[in-house]
């Protein structure tokens, strides 16, 4: 409960809770009060990333052929007309059966204001996929704008590293803002006002059908998140993001947080892209030995690239409540 | 996006007592947040503009839930996946690119460069069609009521000029397909593989896909009466048409002559097969998106 409770505080966009003294289970502080005993030298660090070495890509790398592979099937069943899956990521068929975007279906649904059949069939088809692998997953593993948003980030961050452009946050609250606002306005006017800027629905539909004119916009976000401010579309707007990490809640595909080893040094949450969920591994801020990284967590695996000790890791399941 | 690494007491539930510095900071955040939700929200309404103008009226698919002037609930029900596009024989059906408004990736249809010829026979867009948003309702072919067809040009019209047509009917470079049953039952072939010649031009009522299947069901009733059609598909694709849809006929002209002219019936759908291959350029005959017939 505490779990699902914290990841809807922080998919709403409220800073982690930090746990208080009480609520840190014996075994936990035992680690926090050892390490406090024994801080690691700088020598222990180095040793350890000479070990493990930096620039691991194993999960990107999954990912990414994931992510191609998926969108690749897209064309390729409409091109070759070999029927496997057929429409686009807001809709379609994979081998006959209806699938909807989560998103795509409720904006349909509060702007037409009647459940179709089919229309309902394909959300909870899609919805048990997104519990089974993880919500978010969605992002990170298939939405094309997350492949071309993460090649942005590594041209913001070579720039920042010159000191060209810096890193503009906003409050992450505003994208429940977005959210409500884009729900209220599909139901108010009975568009689906959200899809006429939504970066996913323009790029899937782009790969399948050829590009058009829309896809200027898709560019003038990705200028924005290269110039001005870090992933800014994934972090603070999109809905389908909020729509999938509320899905994620219930989800046993977590990555998972060992607090033994960490040596904090944060490797893990510069390269994230929603770093407040791993606010457990600020120094002294694990409340439990094994903790799950909240929902709002796009399972891409980054962390567990970057991480020396080995701290991170997916694994399948929910963590047991009593690891004391 | 900070740590707050600052050494407040931690059961107090409230934020840290911020420094000076980190105010003007939390304030600058806040401005940035407030200017940037107000600019994405306003762009993602500026969907609206094409829509007040009207800009995004299209010939749409087979059983569009819209009207003559209002395609309000079209708009809403599509979830702009394009399955409907995937399925045209003819690929007739194109998705609307972002300068339609809140109609981006919905499903239109130029006549001109490609008409609905239902050669599908089934209506695979509306059977496609994930939300309904093309009505699962219709059947047939003659139960569509996409638009209507006007004469909009009668002097470019060779059949009223009395003239006929030799050759392709869109010249060589046309990509447009037609089926043609005669040649190939399951096949759209290019229009620009299937010359004619006609002593008096008639393409528009020739290849009218409602007036094809009229002629047909008037062959098979012709034939052995009992006799059952050999193909379901044939069937259902041949469900013949209660009513005509164009003809040719000797109509008065302004001036008092008697000429040839097509004749444009309440069995009209507004496919713009008609639009398609009408030989002059621009089309004497063009589809009216703003009108449907009254026949039911």
């Amino acid at each position: 409960m505490g779990y699902i409770v914290e990841s809807l505080r922080q998919l709403a966009g409220a800073e982690p809770t930090r746990p208080a003294k009480e609520k840190i289970t014996s075994r936990a502080q035992e680690v926090h009060h050892h390490k406090k005993q024994n801080p690691f030298s700088k020598a222990e660090f180095e040793a350890i990333y000479a070990e493990h070495g930096t620039g691991r890509t194993k999960w990107r790398n999954r990912r990414w052929a994931t992510l191609i592979l998926v969108n690749l099937l897209f064309v390729v069943s409409y091109y070759f007309d070999v029927q496997i899956l057929e429409g686009a990521l807001t809709a379609s068929r994979f081998v006959g059966f209806h699938m909807a975007d989560l998103n795509s279906a409720l904006q349909v649904m509060l702007a037409y204001k009647h459940l179709v059949l089919n229309l309902v069939i394909g959300t909870v088809t899609i919805f048990i996929m997104w519990v089974l692998l993880g919500g978010r997953t969605f992002c990170s593993w298939v939405c094309p704008y997350h492949l071309l948003s993460e090649l942005a980030e590594k041209l913001h961050l070579l720039l920042a590293g010159k000191k060209l452009v810096r890193d503009h946050s906003f409050d992450r609250r505003v994208r429940s803002l977005f959210y409500l606002v884009f729900a209220l306005l599909a139901l108010i006017t009975g568009y689906t006002v959200f899809e006429t800027i939504s970066p996913t629905g323009i790029l899937s539909r782009a790969l399948i059908y050829g590009p058009g004119i829309a896809l200027v916009w898709v560019g003038l976000v990705l200028l924005f998140e290269i110039f001005y401010s870090r992933r800014a579309w994934c972090r603070y707007v999109c809905p389908i993001g909020m729509t999938y990490g509320l899905v994620g809640t219930v989800s046993p595909v977590r990555v998972k947080y060992n607090v033994k080893n960490c040596h904090h040094e944060g490797d893990c949450r510069k390269v994230c892209l929603v770093p407040h969920v791993l606010s457990m591994t600020i120094k002294g801020r694990a409340s439990n030995h094994d903790m799950d990284i909240g929902a709002d967590c796009t399972r891409c695996g980054m962390c567990v690239d970057i991480c020396p000790t080995d701290s991170l890791d997916f694994v399948l399941g929910y963590a047991k409540k009593s690891n004391k | 996006m900070s740590d707050s690494s600052t050494t407040t007491n931690m059961k107090s539930r409230g934020r840290p007592a911020l420094s000076g510095k980190r105010r003007a900071e939390a304030r600058r955040e806040f401005l940035r947040t407030s200017i940037m939700a107000a600019g994405v929200v306003g762009c993602s309404l500026l969907g609206f503009l094409p829509l007040v103008q009207g800009a995004s009226l299209r010939l749409r698919p087979p059983g569009a839930l819209k009207t003559t002037e209002n395609e309000k609930e079209f708009l809403s029900s599509c979830i702009k996946c394009g399955q409907c596009v995937q399925v045209c024989p003819v690929e007739a059906i194109k998705l609307a690119d972002i300068d339609e408004g809140f109609g981006i990736g919905t499903p239109y249809i130029e006549a001109r460069e490609q008409a609905c010829d239902f050669s599908c026979d089934g209506l695979q867009c509306v059977l496609a069609c994930p939300t309904g948003s093309l009505n699962h309702a219709l059947n047939f072919p003659a139960d569509t009521r996409m638009g209507f067809a006007k004469l909009s040009r009668p002097n470019a019209c060779l059949a009223i000029q009395g003239k006929g047509f030799k050759g392709q009917a869109r010249g060589p470079d046309f990509d447009g397909q037609l089926r043609y049953d005669e040649i190939d039952r399951w096949n759209p072939i290019p229009v620009a593989d299937h010359p004619y010649d006609l002593e008096l031009c008639d393409l528009c009522v020739r290849q009218c896909p409602i007036e094809i299947r009229i002629t047909q069901c008037a062959e098979k009733k012709e034939q052995a009466s009992g006799e059952r059609v050999a193909r379901v598909a044939e069937q259902v694709g041949n469900e013949c048409p209660p009513v005509h849809a164009i003809a040719l006929e000797r109509v008065a002209m302004p001036n008092g002559e008697m000429r040839m002219s097509p004749v444009i019936k309440e069995g009209c759908v507004g496919c713009g097969v008609c639009e398609m291959i009408c030989p002059p350029e621009p089309p004497a005959i063009v589809i009216d998106i703003h009108k449907i017939t009254d026949f039911t």
